[in-house]
């Protein structure tokens, strides 16, 4: 027979939920600044590591520094880009978006948010974002989504993200087991009362950019197709530019770091592997 | 919202051909067939119970739970639901649900991410991840292999804002799920010992598990 947890037990933990959560949902103001400007503010070329623009349809994956900066930018038209990574000292430790919407209290990434590693660890830090338009749950495009959306034109045959990931994966000596739930940066779905998807264009447009600060050394994988649920009934993406910056040390009142406590224990995990 | 089917007359506790009692806060695996009926029983009601499915020819194929959001163009699961695995095939369809929520979009606990969510002195607790990788191990496998999973029972209302937080459960003891199998599937589940927060209601209780054989076999 099962022995149940007394009253006092349950409405103990009861109420340390409840005091996390009021901290946690608290802390929406600081850890959502609002939009970044536009347009980005301008990079010195001598802090440039490399620009890499992914044609619509590729895949690309870098090696990034902790503290180096990521910026992803629609600077050439509209087009939804996903994202995975791994610690490149020990690849088995992967981005974890479950962890990464639960732990924040939300499933909307936006400036001021961290993206979280399946150790408890963060691995991104949202410096900059001017749109705040992404999808945690969808993810990216598969053969089978872009043969039904695409039926009438050669869907197969159109390059597809699971398809990328496989190849990205494969290259950096990993497999499709490695492949984690995938970010999809400037894909704006948002959830209705009833669960039900919806895409909203308004909140993405063109000179939209993204500034991803690496937190820990990563594999960095990106995959530039169409997201499935953006009903362009044309398979048509824009290049994508990503562009590696020089990593300049975080200061100590750095609006991720300290936006939630969440956050702060996250990056105190960091530390701690660090040691 | 609950969508109620009614459970079939022709299958009893007695040619039930699988039925096992899973401990709280306990993992569990086993295969089941292409063309059986799983039901997953919450015993005790309020109960989350985090499960995985893999293939049992081939388990770089396992369940994912984007491709199975993307699938339903929704974020909870029901009845109707095709569970679709990291190959974009149908693993199993939801047949019968009595609760009417479902979580896939939450994950699971694990040791590391309840010291950033409820602190560090959470850490030596035992988490569902741990009881993941235990159990996929027997099969294995190991923590690569285990990826977002569905929180059966478990309330995770997203808000069209975005924000998301674990309410209590609203399933009510015996309350079920069924699932019929459409290829030979490795279950794996953890009877999730999550004491943090209100998925079991700060209480973990046990759950069942039964089989049958399908009607149309």
């Amino acid at each position: 027979m099962h022995i149940r947890r007394s009253h006092d037990e349950i409405a103990a933990n009861r109420a340390r939920y409840e005091e996390h959560q009021r901290q946690g949902l608290n802390a929406t103001p600081k850890a959502l600044p609002g939009k970044s400007d536009k347009p980005a503010a301008s990079i010195a070329e001598d802090r440039i590591i490399h620009r890499e623009i992914i044609p619509g349809g590729w895949y690309w994956s870098t090696r990034v520094k902790a503290n180096e900066v990521l910026r992803i930018s629609l600077d050439q038209g509209l087009s939804t880009l996903s994202l995975i990574a791994w610690n490149a000292a020990d690849t088995t430790e992967r981005l974890n978006l479950p962890d990464t919407v639960k732990v924040q209290w939300t499933t909307g990434l936006a400036k001021g948010r961290v993206i979280f590693s399946d150790m408890g660890r963060v691995m991104f830090s949202i410096v900059e974002d001017s749109c705040g338009a992404h999808d945690v749950l969808v993810g990216g495009s598969t053969a089978s989504s872009n043969a039904k959306k695409y039926a009438g034109a050669n869907g197969p045959a159109l390059r597809n993200t699971r398809d990328n990931f496989v190849l990205l994966a494969t290259k950096a000596g990993l497999d499709k087991r490695d492949i984690p739930a995938a970010l999809a940066l400037f894909a704006p779905v948002r959830v209705d009362a009833d669960g039900k998807f919806h895409w909203k264009p308004e909140l993405v447009q063109q000179g939209d950019y993204v500034d991803l600060r690496a937190d820990m050394d990563m594999i960095v994988g990106f995959s530039n197709c169409p997201h499935p649920l953006d009903p362009n009934p044309v398979y048509a993406p824009n290049p994508v530019t990503v562009t590696r910056i020089e990593a300049s040390a975080p200061s100590a009142d750095d609006l991720c770091r300290t936006a939630t406590p969440e956050a702060v224990r996250g990056f105190e995990n960091n530390a701690f592997a660090a040691l | 919202m609950t969508q109620f089917v009614q459970t079939s007359s022709a299958r009893t506790l007695t040619n039930a051909v699988q039925d096992h009692y899973i401990p709280a806060e306990a993992p569990f695996s086993t295969v089941v067939k292409k063309g059986q009926i799983l039901r997953i029983e919450d015993s005790y009601g309020q109960q989350a119970i985090d499960t995985l499915f893999y293939n049992a020819q081939d388990f770089s194929e396992r369940y994912s739970s984007q491709d199975t959001m993307r699938e339903q163009g929704a974020a909870y699961i029901s009845t109707g639901t095709k569970i679709i695995s990291s190959e974009g095939r149908v693993m199993a369809v939801m047949t019968a649900d009595t609760c009417g929520r479902h979580d896939t979009s939450a994950g699971a606990c694990s040791c590391e991410s309840n010291t950033v969510r409820f602190g560090h002195y959470t850490k030596y607790l035992h988490a569902c991840r741990d009881n993941f990788v235990l159990e996929v191990s027997k099969h294995g496998m190991s923590k690569r292999d285990v990826v977002p999973n569905i929180n059966f029972f478990m309330n995770v209302p997203i808000e069209p804002s975005g924000e998301m937080t674990i309410v209590d459960g609203i399933s009510a003891p015996g309350d079920y799920v069924e699932l019929k199998a459409e290829m030979d599937l490795l279950l794996v589940i953890s009877n999730c010992p999550q004491i943090n927060n209100p998925c079991n209601g700060f209480d973990p209780t046990p759950v069942r598990v039964l089989v049958w054989e399908g009607e149309d076999a």
